[in-house]
């Protein structure tokens, strides 16, 4: 998993690179699309990643101690929810937000306005890094599925857990990826005096 | 000349039951979980897209023996080259030695009954297939004019061609590749057998490993390149494209940052392979084990920080070009290094040559001029007249043919006996490897004349004072052609009528060697025990006696 | 028989080693070149000897033969990683300074802008005389090429000068050469753009000063780029705000082009073709502090020759020594 994580990291990466590319290149574009994200959603997003590693850790640490199963399987389902919240909040108040203001790149873009071409780019690189990050989650939560049949199926104990750990490895990756996304999109516009 | 294979008469009868026969049917090759089959998957696989490959580069050199070109519209040769370069990299080159003789021979050389992840491995064919799929259906649907570089503006916004389609394809691929990189350096890891230790591997492995951490780290990025140029075709959202503000460089950056190391993923296995070809033909320890097992980290590592050589020309910063100039020409030592330990392993050997050797030999050979005029790219001031030349195609086919096929068929045939228990018409092996290292010389050699003088590359038509530099090139590719055929036709008519070799007709050392050829499918009966060095063929000590004057001499 | 191998020797011998060496920087590359072929010859002589003779001396006699060990001193290796590493070390420097010195156009250059759209080259004097496909240049003087892109990447190749540029969308690259031999050489398109890429060809035709003196004085009486630009300015509408005593709409241009200004976004950049260019096209990128970002962008309704008269018209504001002819 070690290794699959340093594909990952190659490959969300190169995405990054590119971002910061553009974002030298272009920078008062990007500072203005960056205003166009609303940052408490983001916040919000952050918070719930960050429960639910600490609740994926903690359905770790009770398969670890040879906790029941029962308390297992309520970690890992709160996890998906909160994984589940992380998407509905993104889908209902982001990006829903964004598609009714014409914010989404080739599929429903008006311009004029603030919304520039450069503005365009920084929408665009924002929907590619956040609808990957959002595509990793969703795989996330279906090895989480997995997880809870295979714990419900007795498959766990203090000596047998591995499933669960490296999936935990999974899951908090994906956390981090979001930790660097949440700044380098949404908090360093320039929006904070100061800064 | 005495030869290496024992007198096969006293081999003893195949085994009767083995990988191959274990099971039958269709089903059980295509739901298989053995490593070994897996590898006969790959090894069918990509025999059919190296075919395709080069019947389009037959086709190319056909065309460009009249400067006004003798078959095709520009726009048809534009796809020929496109298809073959494509093809030839991503679908054959990339996965050849790794996923054929990779698969098939890690568990057997360190001692284990298969990979780490057996599922995963048949998935990664899986993928492959899928991958391939696309592309050809990309080619057979109208192919794309793009080049296997795919530079946007071009094929971002101008080509009318099934650019989504191909480069689909290669992205699907691509995760072939990492999960087979995954399985490789996990298996290297865990289950070498006892007393393995790390500098007890065989070169091989410690070339696929250094593969394998390319892989895993460079596909991943190929994988978002290709992916934004998707993007870009379908959405039009403008990464790449001037006129919004996108930056055209930056997928040449991103594209060479994975297709540099990934011509290091071509070449590493082949060195791989000759590590054990030479060994095993001279009876001899390498010389210099470690150095040459570091190198092939070491060329892994500096692989990856060297891609800006693609682009001295681009415009880009003077300051860029000094670095990416100096650390090319940093690559170049340990592959330097490697060819004179390979020669001085040579050096009072107990020399035989069978067909492997040949292609051997033809390697090293090769692989010097290739690497050497890598130089004359790596120097900033030559590159600025030769970049974008036939020079350019001249070296990388010396290294990618004259070096990885050939190393990539000089293993085929050392592995043959083991992987399908026949013995080859060696006298045919070795005048094929004849024949394919005189065509390759006549093809390419030319065209390092022909880059000099300036006739740039990816030329449908050309101007008429390099038309004899041409013909010549295309002489060579038919002889080239012929010499390719040959190999198929006898391998495949020694899988049923060639003698029985028995466990192992070289004498070589080896874990591979130790159990019946065809392998049962579980490998080893009983998990072996290794306490000797690699490539430990028995040796005369060489006395240091004292003369008159008492000075030892040897 | 023997006729055919003669004919065949016969052609073969018409095939030259090397393009004529018609630039400064010409003998020097070559030079190199061939210094670079005599290591490749060498060390490929040296090992294909090496095994050669390794090969016939121990070639296995008997089945059974056991062969005697050998040891690997370090110092072995050391040597053949040491020299080899200090050969290159030798070309990295000779090349690197070849490639730097190369890579600066002496200060009295003259220029020429070159175009390249699929699929051919629009080279512009700025005394006026426009070329399709051919570059005429006085041979022994400097000239520094401007160049860019209408559509894709080209590459703009003159291999008797051994010189070569990309040539970028968006953005302008720059070459130079001196010519010192009268003839006339190929120019290639090197960067694979498209369908007719191998027709993307042409001529350069290197004149004594006298006949290119005449050249250029023949021809229809074109007026030089930036009389032309001098148009657009005001046609455009550009010196309603850009007057030359600066009237607090649009800052003065007299002079600007060379010199470092400081953007509202805070990076400093220096005026050259493309911050003008960019200027022109997506004016709120680089726009300067104390002005409001009013200018209107002209991006699709001026193309690429507009472009480069508007730029050359720029240049010439304020410089008595850039006077064109």
């Amino acid at each position: 998993m070690w290794i699959f994580l340093a594909t990952e990291i190659l490959f969300f990466g190169g995405m990054f690179t590119a971002y910061i590319v553009y974002r030298a290149l272009h920078l008062s574009s990007f500072i203005l699309g960056s205003h166009q994200l609303v940052v408490k959603f983001g916040a919000m997003n952050t918070a719930v990643l960050i429960c639910s590693s600490l609740t994926m850790a903690l359905a770790i640490r009770t398969a670890q101690t040879g906790g029941s199963k029962g308390v297992v399987i309520v970690w890992l389902l709160l996890t998906m929810a909160l994984g589940a919240a992380f998407l509905g909040i993104k889908l209902r108040f982001e990006w829903y937000r964004d598609y009714m203001e014409g914010l989404i790149p080739g599929v429903a873009w008006l311009s004029g306005g603030t919304h520039t071409p450069g503005v365009k780019m920084f929408m665009c690189f924002y929907f590619f890094m956040t609808g990957l990050h959002a595509l990793h989650m969703v795989v996330g939560l279906g090895i989480l599925t997995v997880l809870v049949i295979m714990a419900a199926r007795d498959r766990f104990s203090a000596e047998y857990y591995s499933p669960l750990e490296i999936s935990g490895l999974y899951w908090h990756f994906v956390d981090i990826v979001w930790i660097f996304l949440f700044p380098l999109l949404y908090l360093i516009g320039g929006r904070y005096p100061g800064s | 000349m005495s030869t290496a294979i024992r007198d096969l008469h006293d081999a003893p009868a195949e085994p009767a039951v083995n990988y191959l026969n274990a099971s039958y049917g269709i089903k059980s090759w295509l739901l298989t979980l053995d490593h070994k089959r897996i590898g006969l998957l790959y090894l069918a696989s990509i025999t059919v897209m190296f075919v395709v490959g080069g019947v389009a580069a037959t086709l190319m050199r056909m065309h460009l023996v009249e400067p006004q070109g003798a078959l095709f519209e520009p726009e048809t040769y534009n796809k020929m080259f496109s298809t073959h370069g494509i093809i030839m990299v991503f679908f054959f080159l990339v996965p050849s030695i790794p996923a054929t003789l990779g698969n098939f021979l890690i568990p057997l050389m360190i001692g284990a009954r298969d990979v780490a992840f057996p599922k995963l491995n048949l998935m990664s064919w899986y993928i492959f297939i899928t991958g391939a799929a696309l592309a050809l259906y990309g080619t057979i649907s109208g192919g794309v004019d793009t080049g296997w570089t795919f530079y946007p503006p071009y094929s971002s916004l101008y080509s009318e061609t099934h650019v989504v389609a191909v480069a689909l394809g290669i992205f699907i691929a691509g995760f072939s590749s990492i999960l087979t990189g995954l399985n490789f350096i996990v298996t290297i890891h865990k289950m070498r057998a006892p007393g393995m230790t790390w500098f007890r591997l065989p070169l091989f492995i410690w070339a696929l490993y250094a593969t394998s951490l390319i892989f895993v780290l460079g596909t991943p990025v190929i994988a978002i390149t290709v992916f934004l140029l998707g993007l870009e075709r379908l959405l039009h959202v403008g990464i790449f494209d001037p006129a919004v503000g996108g930056d055209p460089l930056l997928f040449q950056h991103m594209f060479w940052f994975y297709s540099h190391p990934a011509v290091y993923i071509m070449i590493l296995p082949g060195m791989g392979v000759i590590s054990e070809l030479v060994t095993a033909f001279s009876r001899k320890k390498i010389f210099g084990y470690s150095f040459v097992a570091f190198s092939s980290l070491s060329i892994a590592v500096i692989s990856f920080i060297v891609w800006g050589h693609h682009m001295f020309v681009t415009g880009q910063a003077i300051y860029a070009g000094l670095v990416f100039s100096v650390l090319s020409f940093l690559v170049a030592i340990p592959s330097a290094v490697k060819v004179f330990n390979w020669t001085a392993t040579l050096y009072r050997g107990s020399i035989s040559y069978e067909a492997p050797m040949l292609y051997a030999l033809g390697f090293i050979g090769l692989f010097t001029i290739g690497g050497l005029t890598g130089l004359f790219l790596a120097s900033l001031a030559t590159d600025v007249h030769l970049n974008g030349t036939y020079f350019i195609v001249a070296h990388f086919h010396y290294i990618m043919v004259g070096g990885a096929v050939m190393a990539y068929l000089g293993g085929i045939h050392f592995w043959w006996p083991k992987i399908s228990g026949r013995m080859y018409p060696d006298m045919w092996a070795r005048i094929s490897a004849a024949i394919i290292f005189i065509g390759f010389n006549l093809t390419f050699f030319p065209q390092f004349m022909l880059g000099y003088l300036g006739m740039p590359r990816r030329y449908a038509v050309y101007p008429a004072e390099f038309q004899v530099l041409n013909v010549l090139s295309s002489a060579g590719a038919s002889i080239l052609g012929i010499g390719y055929v040959i190999p198929l036709v006898y391998l495949a008519w020694s899988m049923r009528y060639g003698p029985v070799a028995g466990p192992n007709p070289w004498n070589a050392k080896g874990l591979e060697w130790t159990i019946p050829s065809p392998p049962p499918t579980e490998n080893f009966e009983e998990v072996p025990i290794v306490t000797e060095e690699a490539y430990n063929y028995p040796a005369i000590e060489a006395h240091h006696y004292p003369d008159a004057q008492g000075v030892a001499r040897v | 028989m023997i006729g055919f191998l003669h004919t065949g020797f016969d052609i073969l011998a018409t095939v030259p080693f090397q393009p004529p060496a018609a630039s400064s920087i010409a003998e020097n590359v070559d030079m190199l070149y061939l210094v670079l072929s005599g290591i490749t010859a060498f060390f490929t002589v040296l090992i294909f000897s090496i095994i050669f003779v390794f090969m016939v001396k121990y070639r296995r006699r008997k089945e059974d033969e056991t062969p005697v060990s050998t040891h690997t001193p370090l110092i072995v290796e050391l040597t053949w990683t040491i020299i080899p590493s200090l050969i290159c070390a030798v070309l990295f420097v000779w090349s690197a300074a070849l490639y730097v010195q190369n890579g600066r156009p002496p200060a009295s250059s003259a220029e020429v802008f070159v175009i390249g759209k699929q699929w051919m080259w629009h080279l512009q004097h700025p005394e006026g005389p426009r070329e399709i496909n051919e570059l005429h240049v006085p041979v022994g003087v400097p000239i520094k090429l401007t160049m860019t892109s209408q559509d894709v990447i080209h590459d703009f190749y003159i291999p008797a000068f051994r010189i070569k540029k990309d040539v970028l969308p968006g953005r302008f690259t720059s070459l130079w050469f001196q010519a010192t031999e009268t003839g006339t050489y190929h120019l290639f398109c090197a960067q694979y753009c498209g369908t007719n890429h191998s027709e993307m060809i042409g001529w350069v035709y290197v004149m004594t000063p006298t006949d290119y003196a005449n050249w250029l004085a023949g021809g229809e009486k074109a007026e030089s780029l930036a009389q032309l630009g001098e148009r657009l300015f005001s046609q455009y509408g550009c010196d309603n705000c850009h007057v030359p005593e600066g009237n607090g709409r649009a800052p003065s241009l007299v002079g600007v082009y060379g010199k470092p200004e400081k953007l509202q976004s805070g990076e400093t950049r220096v005026v050259d073709e493309s911050l003008i260019q960019q200027a022109i096209l997506t004016p709120n990128s680089v726009h300067l502090p104390n002005y409001q970002p009013v200018m209107p962008t002209y991006q699709g309704q001026i193309d690429s020759d507009q472009m480069l008269e508007l730029i050359a018209y720029v240049k010439s504001l304020g410089s008595e020594e850039r006077n064109l002819k």
